[in-house]
């Protein structure tokens, strides 16, 4: 089998929820071995949260958590206990990284902070995330990606002009950030392979979001703009939107397709199309400019439902392709196991698991030629890498670990 | 060969990095993410200027290669010369700088830079140790590899939009573009990964990069909905269906706006965060009873049954109608409550958190003679804050030809010309 990229990398893991286990996810899906600690006394939010194999409520059972966790070893260490800040001191020799998204100020409660941890660890590499980051007014403000979002300034664009704005799906800010975490931490690994020095990296997930959006904080901040409510129009294109097309063979009605037309040319290939079906409208040369496609777009995007809405999506998708133009079917979850492309990058990867049984996880967007990641550990039950990555990986001897074990550091 | 001695280079992480940034719109903040943590970010554009400066916003709403918001963004921090790689004498000028680049990014179509001679293959025999980030809708192959996609194709296939915007509408994406950016992003990510690698091993590789991919892997738990109860969960505007059968409301009106607020159960402080906001609505005489006799702290994340989510609707809409969003926002911030105001950019540029950690970067244009601030550290160094952040606005038409291939490459003012003349550069 192929070597790993990040073989060697050591990596403790306080992450939870979504953010940072998916950052620190990409790290054990390319070799590193990340030591995730958790508390047994109070399972993580995402392993009280469904999906759950078989629909059977567990604390390893959650598809949400297995997702994120696989390939980690699971740690289960009570925290609270008076011996459990000397036993992390001690993995903190063993790291090259730690990882951590609690509300500021939890670690230093702890007596775990940077200068604790670069004391016994000068080389180490501390990544703090939080909704807000540290210092400030605002610090401690509680949050979750989904609601952040809406600071983030999404929620703000998404919607049509009659109605209310609504949220991105899913705890969007989430999903934006471990990409850019998982650049940072190992810039600053490698600034410490080649110096000997650590850092520590302080991630807001609502400061790392707006780079998502930064055209458009900029056309605030120097022309003044504010954004409005467009449904899925777009300034530079017309036609451009999701269009109803035929139920298909299972009786699902909530079927869409996506097209934008960004030229001319495109137009025309678009039209050609419709008029082959008889599609009246689209034969006069009435649309044959962006600024009259334009100035009648709803007249438009009538004429256009009307033509999608008696074809199936998967046909016009090929169709429109194939003379140019840009088109998608709109893929629901289900789809997406279905989707040709997804399935020839292999992008569900099935782990088998304990309890779960086979589960779906997502594998690498990015393909690396040499040392492609390999997801081949299911996400750790509960605790169940305690006395494994104590003794054999931090190097524990039995008494030790015995003594953690009955005072109760380990749950 | 690359010198890893990181003081010599100035205080970036990545400072001694060289990165030769080919992509057009699609890529350019892969190397901007890798620009921001200090390295040195060369974009080569076509002669005249990369397509990429003919997208908006435009400043003044005038626009002109030098004017365009979107290339000012995710070009802060890099330098800029001109080159048509498709000319023998541009391919060869870029061989050479590939010689001794450290990373190389680009986002044509599959194939084109194969019929360049620039494939992987062809650069990594002149620079082994050379990591090529390739950044495409749907990868380098595969039955959808030559589709065209914008990033309302990309959202749709890549699933997002199915699970956004009002159930009886359709499917929405987000209006600023975020498909390609989520390609970026996961392509600086993998360029690191694949860095760390070759810093040991000597190794270069090749990293290839599906956009579709990384949109699919920002849905939360919904694929695994489909694949652990074959439930398919599905767009309900201002609520979101949490699981098979239960729903939360996320976005409410208020007085002035709207803002967000997730009221559930179980641990992250959700429990807590309702009892804050049932509390504060007693105090000022709209306290609710039934509410307060449900067990919130048994409630795992998204199982609120319907009869409670309706109970909280009926209770906490009017309370929110009462006041502004920034009254809430201050008074959630107060009690620990899970709410934040919906926020328009210029919310956001006056932001009393971003402005408390000096978030923006204001950096000088000589050309318009003004200041214009930027998003900042999109992570901070405690040790040292100019690691990471924007130093330099982004580089005019073949603004560092003469310093690039004149200082580095060693061309005169007659070979530059002549280039210039044969429109290489």
């Amino acid at each position: 089998m192929a070597a790993l990229p990040l073989e060697g990398l050591k990596v403790l893991d306080f992450c939870w929820v979504a953010v940072g286990p998916m950052t620190t996810k990409y790290l054990s899906e390319h070799g590193a071995t990340v030591l995730r600690v958790e508390s047994a006394k109070r399972p993580e939010t995402l392993r009280r949260a469904g999906p759950f194999a078989g629909g059977q409520s567990g604390v390893n059972r959650s598809g949400y958590f297995a997702n994120y966790n696989a390939n980690k070893y699971g740690l289960s260490i009570d925290m609270g206990h008076p011996q459990a800040p000397e036993l992390i001191l001690r993995i903190a020799q063993w790291a090259d990284a730690i990882t951590e998204n609690f509300t500021p100020g939890t670690l230093e409660r702890w007596g775990l902070g940077y200068d604790r941890l670069s004391q016994v660890n000068p080389r180490i590499v501390l990544f703090s995330a939080s909704m807000l980051g540290r210092g400030g007014p605002m610090q401690t403000q509680p949050g979750f990606g989904a609601v952040l979002s809406s600071l983030a300034g999404y929620t703000n664009i998404i919607g049509w002009p009659d109605r209310g704005p609504v949220n991105p799906y899913g705890a969007y800010t989430d999903f934006v950030c471990p990409k850019f975490a998982v650049a940072a931490i190992l810039a600053a690994v490698d600034r410490q392979r080649a110096t000997g020095q650590g850092t520590h990296l302080d991630m807001s997930q609502l400061e790392t979001s707006l780079h998502f959006g930064g055209p458009m904080l900029l056309d605030a901040a120097v022309n003044g703009h504010e954004p409005e409510l467009v449904g899925n129009r777009h300034p530079a294109a017309s036609p451009h939107g999701a269009y109803p097309c035929a139920p298909d063979a299972n009786g699902e009605a909530d079927r869409w397709i996506a097209i934008a037309v960004f030229t001319d040319a495109q137009w025309a290939a678009l039209r050609d199309e419709m008029a082959a079906d008889g599609v009246a409208d689209a034969q006069s040369g009435e649309f044959r400019t962006f600024r009259v496609r334009k100035a009648h777009e709803d007249k438009l995007d009538g004429i256009i439902a009307g033509w999608t809405a008696n074809h199936d999506r998967h046909e016009l998708m090929r169709r429109l392709q194939a003379v140019g133009v840009p088109a998608g079917v709109v893929n629901d979850t289900r789809d997406l196991f279905e989707d040709a492309q997804l399935q020839h990058r292999n992008h569900f990867t099935w782990l088998n698991h304990p309890e779960m049984g086979r589960y779906a996880t997502d594998y690498a967007e990015s393909h690396l030629s040499a040392t492609p990641g390999r997801l081949d550990r299911p996400a750790p039950l509960l605790g169940q890498d305690t006395e494994h990555a104590l003794r054999q990986i931090i190097g524990l001897t039995e008494e030790e670990y015995q003594e953690l074990a009955e005072a109760g550091a380990l749950e | 060969m690359t010198n890893n001695s990181h003081d010599h280079y100035g205080p970036g992480l990545l400072a001694p990095y060289r990165v030769l940034d080919l992509t057009d719109g699609r890529g350019l903040l892969c190397g901007k993410m890798l620009a921001d943590l200090g390295a040195d970010v060369v974009q080569v554009e076509p002669p005249g200027g990369s397509p990429a400066r003919n997208v908006g916003p435009f400043y003044h709403d005038n626009p002109g290669a030098e004017r365009s918001l979107f290339w000012w963004a995710y070009c802060a921090n890099k330098r800029g010369i001109t080159l048509n790689v498709a000319t023998d004498d541009g391919a060869s000028l870029l061989r050479r700088l590939v010689a001794n680049a450290d990373f190389l990014i680009e986002s044509a179509d599959p194939g084109r830079m194969a019929a360049l001679g620039l494939a992987y293959a062809d650069l990594q025999a002149i620079n082994p140790r050379l990591v090529m980030v390739s950044i495409t809708a749907f990868g380098q192959d595969g039955p959808y590899a030559d589709y065209q996609a914008s990033d309302i194709v990309g959202m749709a296939l890549g699933g997002f939009m199915h699970l956004t915007g009002d159930g009886d509408r359709p499917p929405l994406r987000v209006s600023m573009p975020q498909f390609y950016q989520h390609g970026s992003a996961a392509g600086a990510a993998a360029a690191m990964i694949a860095h760390t690698h070759r810093q040991l091993t000597g190794e270069g590789q090749h990293v290839d990069v599906s956009c579709q991919q990384a949109v699919a892997r920002t849905l939360a738990h919904a694929p695994q909905y489909w694949d652990l109860e074959q439930t398919i969960l599905r767009r309900m505007g201002a609520y979101r269906e949490s699981a098979g059968g239960t729903y939360t409301r996320i976005n409410w009106p208020c007085k002035d706006g709207y803002v967000n607020f997730q009221p559930g159960g179980g641990t992250a402080g959700s429990a807590r965060s309702v009892r804050a906001l049932l509390e504060w609505m007693a105090e000022e005489g709209m306290g609710s009873p039934e509410l307060d006799a449900v067990n919130w702290e048994e409630l795992g994340y998204g199982t609120a049954r319907a009869e409670i989510m309706e109970q909280t609707v009926a209770d906490v809409a009017p309370f929110f109608m009462t006041h502004t969003r920034n009254e809430l926002a201050d008074g959630a911030l107060e009690r620990r409550i899970l709410l934040f105001p919906v926020a328009t950019p210029s919310d956001i540029l006056a932001h009393r958190q971003l402005a408390a950690r000096d978030y923006y970067d204001r950096i000088q244009h000589d050309d318009i003679g003004e200041t214009v601030t930027y998003p900042g550290h999109f992570v901070k160094d405690m040790h040292d804050a100019s690691r990471v952040g924007v130093r330099r606005r982004a580089p005019h038409v073949g603004e560092h030809n003469g310093e690039i291939l004149g200082g580095e490459l060693g061309l005169n003012h007659r070979d530059l010309n002549r280039l210039a003349e044969l429109g290489v550069i």
